[in-house]
Order: C-alpha cells, then sequence, then structure tokens
C-alpha cells in the first residue's frame, strides 16, 4: 500500500487549493481567533502583574507570544471541526477510500498537510502579525529555537491529525459522531494549553497531561519551545515527546483502520 | 400565538431525542464546557493572588454573574447561530412562508433544551460564590441580583442576534460572531480593569459588557471602580439591554431584507 | 381587482465571478428583468422558461421571500415584504427544493402543526385534509416520517400542505421535477381538478411543457428574465407559425394533386407511400382529406398535433437573436 512522493505532493497540493477557496471562513476565523487574542493577552497580563511580574517562570512578553502564537496555531493545527473522514463513513463512499491501493491513512494526511500549509500563511502569520504590532513580544535569544519551533509545530499538525483521524475512525462503529466529535474538540481546547498554560495548573495534573495524554503535544510544545522555557534540553525533551506521540498515533491509525476494514468486510459494515 | 410557537417546540423536542447517543453526549459536553470557564478562574488565582484589582472571590462572583448571563441568552437564543445554515440551504425561505415571526420560529425549531443544564449549573455556581464573599444584604443589593441575569441575558441575546445577521450578507462567516457572543463571555468573566485601550472601550463600553457583570457585582460588593466610575452605574444594566435590544432588532429587520435565498 | 399586479418587476443579484486565479469580479446578474403581469381571480397560470430564466425568482418575490430591486407588487392586494405574515395567510406555496413539512415526523404531526401555526379552525383543517387524502392517496404514508417518504410521495404531502389553510392563491415551483409516471399523473390530477374548480388561482413554474398543455389555460414565458410571449397556447402556435400535420399511408405511390388547398406537402417517405401535409391555419383536416380521397385509396389517416418543444425551441431561438441585435 504504497504512495508514491509526486502523488503525495499532488494530495498535498489539492488539499491546500481546496482550503484556499474558504476565504470569507479563513478572513472571519483570522479576525475571530485575533479578537481572542486581545482577550487572553489582557488578562494573562493581569495575571503576571498580580504574581509580581512573572507567573510560574512566564513573564509578559512570553505569555504575549505564548497567547499569538497559540491563536495562530489554531488553525494550522486544527484543533477543531475536521468531519471528512467520518462523512464519507457515514454515507458509505469510504467503501471507495479502502477499495483503492493507498492505504487512506496517508491521501488524507497529505491532504491535511495541504491545509495546514494554508493556513499557515494566512491563520497564522495574521494573528501574529496582530499581535506583533499590538504587543511586546517575545522574540527567542537562541537561533536554533526557530529551528526546533518548526519541527515541533509540523509534529504538532502530525499529532493533532492522527488524534482527529483516531476520533474519525469511530464513525464506523457509531451511528452518529458528533457527540464523540464534540467531546474531543473541548478535550483538545481544554488539554492542550489553549485556554491557558498548561504549566498554571498543578504538578500532577500537568505531569498527567503531559506524559499519559498527546494535547500538549498539539499545542503548547511548539509555544513553550518558541518562548524557551527551560534550557535546550527541555526543548530537546519536548521535541521527543511529541515525536513519540506521532509513533504512537499512527500506529493506532493503522490498528483501528484495519479493525474497521475487516468490520466492513466481514459484517458488511 | 402562544400556542403556535408551542407546538413548534414540542414538535422540534420529539425530533431531537431521536438521536438519542448524541443528546446525551450533547448534554455531558456543554455542562463541561461552561464548567471550564470557572475552572479556569479557579486555576488563573493558583498562580496570582490579584486579577485587576480583586481577589479570586470577587472574581468569581462576576465570573459567576456573567456565566448565569450568558447561559440563559444561549438557552434561549443561542441557536440563532443556526441562521447560516438556513441561508445557505434556501431553508429559511419555508421560514418565511409561515405567518409567524421568522426570527420567532427560528428561535423555536432549533430549541435545545439540554441548555438548561447549564442554566441551573450557573445558578448553583453564583450561589456558591455569593456565599464565599461578605455582601452586605439590602433589598436594592437584591433587587440587582435579579434584574441584572435578565438585563446582562439580553445584552447577551442582541448580540447573538446581530453576529447571526452578519450571514445575511456573509454566509460562511459564521465563526465572526463568536468573536462577541463567546469572546463577550470571556470579556465578561474577568473585571473590566483588566483590560485597557480601545480594545477595553470597545467591548466594555461599546457593545455594553461591562454592564453584564462588572458594575452589578461592584454594587453587590459595595467595592469602588478602581477605574473611577461611579457605583450607581450597577443599575444601567436595563437601560443598556433596552439599547441593544433596539440595536439587534434594526439589524435584524435590514438583514431579513437583504436575504437573497439560493439559486435552485 | 386582480389577485397578482406586477408592473416592472426587477431582480438584480450581486455575484462575484472568479477571473484568474485571486482576482474576483463583481458582476450584477439581473434575473428577473421587467416583468409586468397581471392574473385574475381563478386563473390558472403556466410560468414557463429554461433553466435560469427567473422563474423561481420570480415566484419568490412574489411570496414575499425576496425583495424586489424595483418595481411594484401586489399580490392580494398587499405588498408582498412588508405584509409578508398577512400574506402567507391567502397564499400557498410548494418549491419542489425545499420541503414545508418537519423532516423527523409523520406527515400527519406535520398536517397538525400547520393547523395550529396557520391557526386553521378545526373543522376546516379537517374537511380539507380528508379531500386531499382521497384525492391524492395520502393514506397509506400519513404515518411515515417525512424523511422516509419518496420524492413523490413527499410532493403529494407538500401540495396537501400548502393547501390546509385554504389559500387563495398557490403558487407551486417545478411541482413535477424529478417524479415518477405514476405521480406525475396524480399531482396534475389533482391540479387539474383544482383548476376546475376555480376557486384557487394557480401559478405554475415549469420546464416541463406536459405540465402546461394539461393544465394551464394562459402561458407566460421567459428568457432571461423577460417575458417573451405570455397568452394562450394557441396564440403561442399561431404566432409562431406551428402547424398541425395530417400523415396518409397510400395504396399507390404519391402523385401531385392538382389544385390541392389548404395544405402543403412536407415530406413523402415509404416509396411514396406515405405523405405528411401540414395544414394551413384554420384549415380542418377533414377538408384536405376530402380533396384526396378523390385522387387516391387512403389506407391510413393520422393527426398529428403541433409540436410545443419545438415552438418554445423556435421561440428561444428568436429571443436570443433579438438580444444579440439589440446588444451587438
Ligand atoms: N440567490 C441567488 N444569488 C445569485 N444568483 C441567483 C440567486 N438566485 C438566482 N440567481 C440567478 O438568477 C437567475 C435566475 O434564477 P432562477 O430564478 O432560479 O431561474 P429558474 O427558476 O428559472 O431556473 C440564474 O442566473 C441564477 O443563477
Ligand atoms: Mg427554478
Amino acid at each position: 500500500m504504497g504512495l508514491d512522493v509526486r502523488a503525495f505532493l499532488a494530495l498535498t497540493s489539492a488539499g491546500f487549493r481546496r482550503w484556499s477557496t474558504y476565504r470569507q471562513a479563513t478572513a472571519a476565523a483570522v479576525f475571530t481567533n485575533s479578537v481572542f487574542g486581545f482577550l487572553k493577552t489582557y488578562v494573562l497580563l493581569a495575571v503576571a502583574l498580580g504574581a509580581g511580574g512573572a507567573a510560574v517562570g512566564y513573564d509578559g512578553p512570553m505569555l504575549v507570544s505564548f497567547v499569538w502564537l497559540g491563536q495562530g496555531l489554531i488553525g494550522v493545527v486544527m484543533l477543531w471541526g475536521w468531519t471528512d473522514l467520518a462523512d464519507r463513513v457515514r454515507t458509505g463512499d469510504v467503501v471507495a477510500d479502502l477499495l483503492r491501493p493507498v492505504n487512506p491513512l496517508w491521501t488524507y494526511l497529505a491532504a491535511d498537510l495541504g491545509r495546514a500549509g494554508y493556513a499557515t500563511l494566512t491563520r497564522f502569520l495574521i494573528p501574529v502579525a496582530v499581535g506583533l504590532v499590538y504587543f511586546d513580544f517575545f522574540l527567542p535569544t537562541r537561533p536554533a529555537s526557530y529551528a526546533l519551533f518548526t519541527v515541533s509545530v509540523a509534529l504538532a499538525v502530525l499529532v493533532s491529525f492522527t488524534f482527529r483521524y483516531l476520533v474519525n475512525l469511530t464513525a464506523f462503529w457509531l451511528l452518529d459522531v458528533r457527540g464523540v466529535m464534540l467531546l474531543a474538540q473541548l478535550m483538545m481546547g481544554a488539554l492542550s494549553g489553549l485556554y491557558l498554560p498548561i504549566r498554571f495548573l498543578p504538578d500532577w495534573c500537568e505531569n498527567v497531561l503531559w506524559y499519559l495524554t498527546p494535547f500538549p503535544s498539539m499545542l503548547q510544545a511548539p509555544l513553550d519551545i518558541y518562548v524557551e522555557y527551560g534550557g535546550i534540553g527541555t526543548q530537546l525533551a519536548i521535541v521527543s515527546g511529541q515525536l513519540a506521540w506521532v509513533v504512537v498515533g499512527f500506529t493506532a491509525c493503522g490498528w483501528l483502520q484495519r479493525r474497521a476494514a475487516w468490520k466492513l468486510v466481514i459484517q458488511g459494515g | 400565538m402562544l400556542s403556535a410557537y408551542t407546538r413548534l417546540l414540542v414538535a422540534q423536542i420529539r425530533s431531537q431525542t431521536q438521536y438519542r447517543l448524541s443528546f446525551l453526549a450533547d448534554v455531558v459536553s456543554t455542562c463541561l464546557m461552561s464548567l471550564l470557564d470557572i475552572v479556569a478562574v479557579l486555576v488563573l488565582f493558583r498562580v496570582t493572588p490579584a486579577l485587576g484589582g480583586f481577589s479570586g472571590r470577587q472574581v468569581l462572583v462576576m465570573a459567576a454573574m456573567a456565566l448565569l448571563a450568558f447561559s440563559l441568552s444561549d438557552l434561549l437564543v443561542g441557536n440563532v447561530e443556526r441562521l447560516r445554515f438556513y441561508i445557505r440551504t434556501g431553508l429559511f425561505d419555508v421560514v418565511l412562508l409561515r405567518p409567524l415571526s421568522a426570527l420567532g420560529q427560528l428561535l423555536v425549531i432549533d430549541f435545545a433544551p439540554r441548555r438548561t443544564g447549564r442554566v441551573v449549573q450557573a445558578l448553583v455556581i453564583l450561589a456558591v460564590a455569593l456565599f464565599l464573599v461578605d455582601i452586605d444584604w439590602s433589598v436594592a443589593r437584591v433587587a440587582i441580583l435579579v434584574v441584572t441575569p435578565l438585563a446582562g441575558s439580553l445584552i447577551f441575546a442582541s448580540i447573538f442576534v446581530a453576529g447571526a445577521t452578519v450571514a445575511f450578507w456573509w454566509v460562511e462567516s459564521g465563526e465572526l460572531a463568536n468573536a462577541f457572543t463567546y469572546g463577550g463571555r470571556d470579556f465578561t468573566t474577568y473585571p473590566v480593569s483588566v483590560y485597557s485601550g480601545w480594545f477595553r472601550r470597545l467591548f466594555a463600553y461599546g457593545l455594553g459588557f461591562a454592564f453584564v457583570a462588572y458594575y452589578p457585582a461592584l454594587f453587590l460588593l459595595d467595592v469602588p471602580d478602581p477605574l473611577g466610575a461611579p457605583i450607581w452605574l450597577g443599575w444601567g444594566t436595563p437601560v443598556v439591554a433596552l439599547l441593544a435590544m433596539t440595536v439587534a432588532a434594526c439589524v435584524w429587520r435590514t438583514g431579513v431584507r437583504h436575504y437573497r435565498s439560493t439559486g435552485s | 381587482m386582480a389577485i397578482i399586479e406586477a408592473e416592472e418587476l426587477r431582480k438584480e443579484f450581486v455575484v462575484w465571478r472568479k477571473v484568474g486565479r485571486l482576482r474576483r469580479q463583481r458582476q450584477v446578474v439581473s434575473a428577473v428583468d421587467g416583468v409586468s403581469l397581471r392574473v385574475e381571480q381563478g386563473e390558472t397560470l403556466g410560468y414557463l422558461g429554461p433553466n435560469g430564466a427567473g422563474k423561481s425568482t420570480t415566484l419568490k418575490m412574489f411570496t414575499g421571500v425576496l425583495a424586489p430591486s424595483s418595481g411594484r407588487l401586489r399580490v392580494c392586494g398587499l405588498e408582498p415584504v412588508s405584509r409578508r405574515v398577512q400574506l402567507t395567510r391567502q397564499i400557498g406555496v410548494v418549491f419542489g427544493q425545499r420541503s414545508q413539512l418537519w423532516w423527523d415526523l409523520p406527515l400527519r404531526d406535520s398536517f397538525a402543526l400547520l393547523r395550529h401555526v396557520f391557526r386553521i379552525p378545526q373543522a376546516e383543517h379537517a374537511a380539507r385534509l380528508a379531500q386531499c387524502r382521497e384525492l391524492l392517496g395520502l393514506d397509506e404514508f400519513l404515518d411515515t416520517p417525512v424523511r422516509q417518504l419518496s420524492l413523490g410521495q413527499r410532493m403529494r404531502g407538500e401540495l396537501t400542505a400548502a393547501l390546509l389553510h385554504g389559500p387563495r392563491v398557490l403558487f407551486l415551483d417545478e411541482p413535477t421535477i424529478g417524479l415518477d409516471v405514476v405521480s406525475k399523473q396524480a399531482v396534475r390530477a389533482f391540479l387539474t381538478q383544482l383548476r376546475d374548480q376555480g376557486e384557487v388561482t394557480v401559478v405554475l413554474t415549469t420546464h416541463d411543457l406536459a405540465d402546461i398543455e394539461r393544465l394551464c389555460r394562459r402561458l407566460v414565458i421567459i428568457d432571461h428574465g423577460r417575458v417573451v410571449h405570455d397568452g394562450s397556447l394557441e396564440a403561442l402556435h399561431a404566432r409562431y407559425g406551428s402547424r398541425r400535420r395530417v400523415v396518409v399511408d397510400l395504396d399507390a405511390p404519391w402523385e401531385q394533386v392538382p389544385g390541392l388547398s389548404g395544405a402543403v406537402v412536407e415530406a413523402v417517405e415509404a416509396e411514396g407511400h406515405r405523405v405528411t401535409f401540414s395544414l394551413a391555419e384554420g384549415v380542418t383536416a377533414g377538408h384536405v382529406i376530402t380533396q384526396l380521397a378523390g385522387y387516391a385509396a387512403l389506407r391510413d389517416i393520422s393527426i398529428v398535433e403541433p409540436d410545443i418543444e419545438e415552438v418554445i425551441a423556435r421561440l428561444y431561438a428568436a429571443s436570443d437573436d433579438a438580444r444579440s441585435v439589440a446588444s451587438g
């Protein structure tokens, strides 16, 4: 079930083009994410002020960039609202996907990378520019941080993709996935560091999230790397953690997809 | 008249409960969602002792009042968000072909009773928050406590309606309204003194969000505004609500005239 | 007083067309471009036109769904958009694509709901429903949720729903589109009966010519938002010179009949054994056949009615020519 590089790139570019046609939605999302950027910035700056300048190791500028990069990354990592696969399962079209000589996991991944690429140019860059203009933005002191940030964002997209793919796969067993989808979105929002840096949580809670769930790897990870939370050792540890979740994610997707295909063949759906 | 809406409502609930599992998941996640707002406040106060000059308990009162106003309006008019679906599919045509108010029908045909859970939850949280602070109860304070959530929910409701109306011009702009509805909820959760600049002026005064919880809470707690506003502004919520509703009604009427249906 | 009065009715849509990869161009589409129309109480009007001619847009303005860009419009004496609520009580509407029924509820419940929505007196509601049940054969699927109905069944439900409150005008947008033959016939038969009762004014859009031939005495044809014909079917034939034809099968090969009047030979087939004549206006088939019988032995005779499809095709071609002349 191989997929050659050219086909993969063609699918990626198709994904990019598809998302570039949703202009109104993109403009609306950029606007909304920016408004929430202002809201969170003011609240977190007030927290830092109240805490005597820095909150749990984040000072003002670090929090500002944490918020605005986070607001930009929502669209790239796409924390919610992807139901392409589940929709095709519901309509039965998925049979066609499974009959093709390529693994649908890779075709959906290619399309999702195209989407993430387009989102980087719009939903990421514009809010970040807004944050840069209006607030005192933290800039990394070590050049390596930029490279690590880029890698970490790419890994975050992969982690998020595998998680969303798994949730979509449940459509093979559940008639109506809206409920599961809603719960998944809630967790992705609350536990990934989007609402608040998860380092604000009690230590035990933070550790459970970092080690036992993929959520921090979707957002908090690249943000912490950018603001240089801890030294280079911490940064490398974060990236390795993400890498581990990518491996776990794809393994789980492959396994569950085989079960789904099996179910389709044996039980006729 | 009322009976027509009631019947529509009952029909809507009957068809909604046909999808049981997702109904249940909906109830659970909406409840979790509003709990999250309060948990966020608690987490922040783990990190800092004060926010915008207020203690954790004081902020909790504001947050709970905001949550109650928001959940009430979300219960009553939150589903106006579905307007864009009706516009995109052209189903709004059918709404216009019935001898009832278009807005009234929209609110009823997608009424989501599961959201009552959030109102109850907000009431409990508010009760707890009020218990945790010292309030010198008087008739005026009780009156403001009763009036504010209702008037505040009307402010939110106006924002919901005006925000959804954008879809008449911009069908795919769904998320845009979220900046002001859910954004408004987040804004009102924290004291206005936290924000600054044009952003504060726009949200607190331009859109009237300072009146949803902040000024009334100052009145309840008998705390002066760090920004210097007079204490009697706590009574302003109904006036602001009336203004907001007037504006929303005008926006809505203009929007309906701009409806262009869809080519078949 | 006419029940529908439209003067110079116009509707323009602004659309953004894609030109090139990124640029978009603003373009104004005149969906309805100066339609003037009077419909009297009790008429059955066929509103015909090719796809995109502006039929649905006209109907949406008539029913208060869309505000006209300009022009004057009165339906039942009301200005549709500003008096929308009053108007809805006087009109019934079936838009083929949009259901007014409750998707998840049985048909019966939808009808009951409509009684409350329109505040129809119980007795009236029961009487009308009983009539529709009989004429449209609703009984076998009255308890089925609407989402499980076939298109034909749903359309019969929609018709009933549109009539329950006793409207003065019934607007039907493509009521037979996509229906199977049986349902099409049921719908047409029902509408014929409605027409013959003469109480309800019916305005029906379609691009199915059979609907028009069966149902409508008056025909309004629009193309590109403009009325290109308003009158009876016969008037249309007269105007565009379409003729009835007589086809005769002969024992012996055809030879020209001297002094044959009122008919022209159109085609000679089957080695001269089959001849098609087209009749001049006002000439009966009998007149021609009597003349022929004097010269040759006729084996078989058939009369072919003029083909409305052809007439309309010609009409559109003519209106396109006119447009290109006007713009070029
Ligand atoms: N909501 C709309 N927005 C933009 N263009 C529209 C809209 N509705 C109709 N049109 C355009 O107006 C013209 C007439 O459409 P319509 O009235 O639906 O035609 P018909 O019903 O005769 O097929 C078409 O060119 C169509 O594309
Ligand atoms: Mg049409």
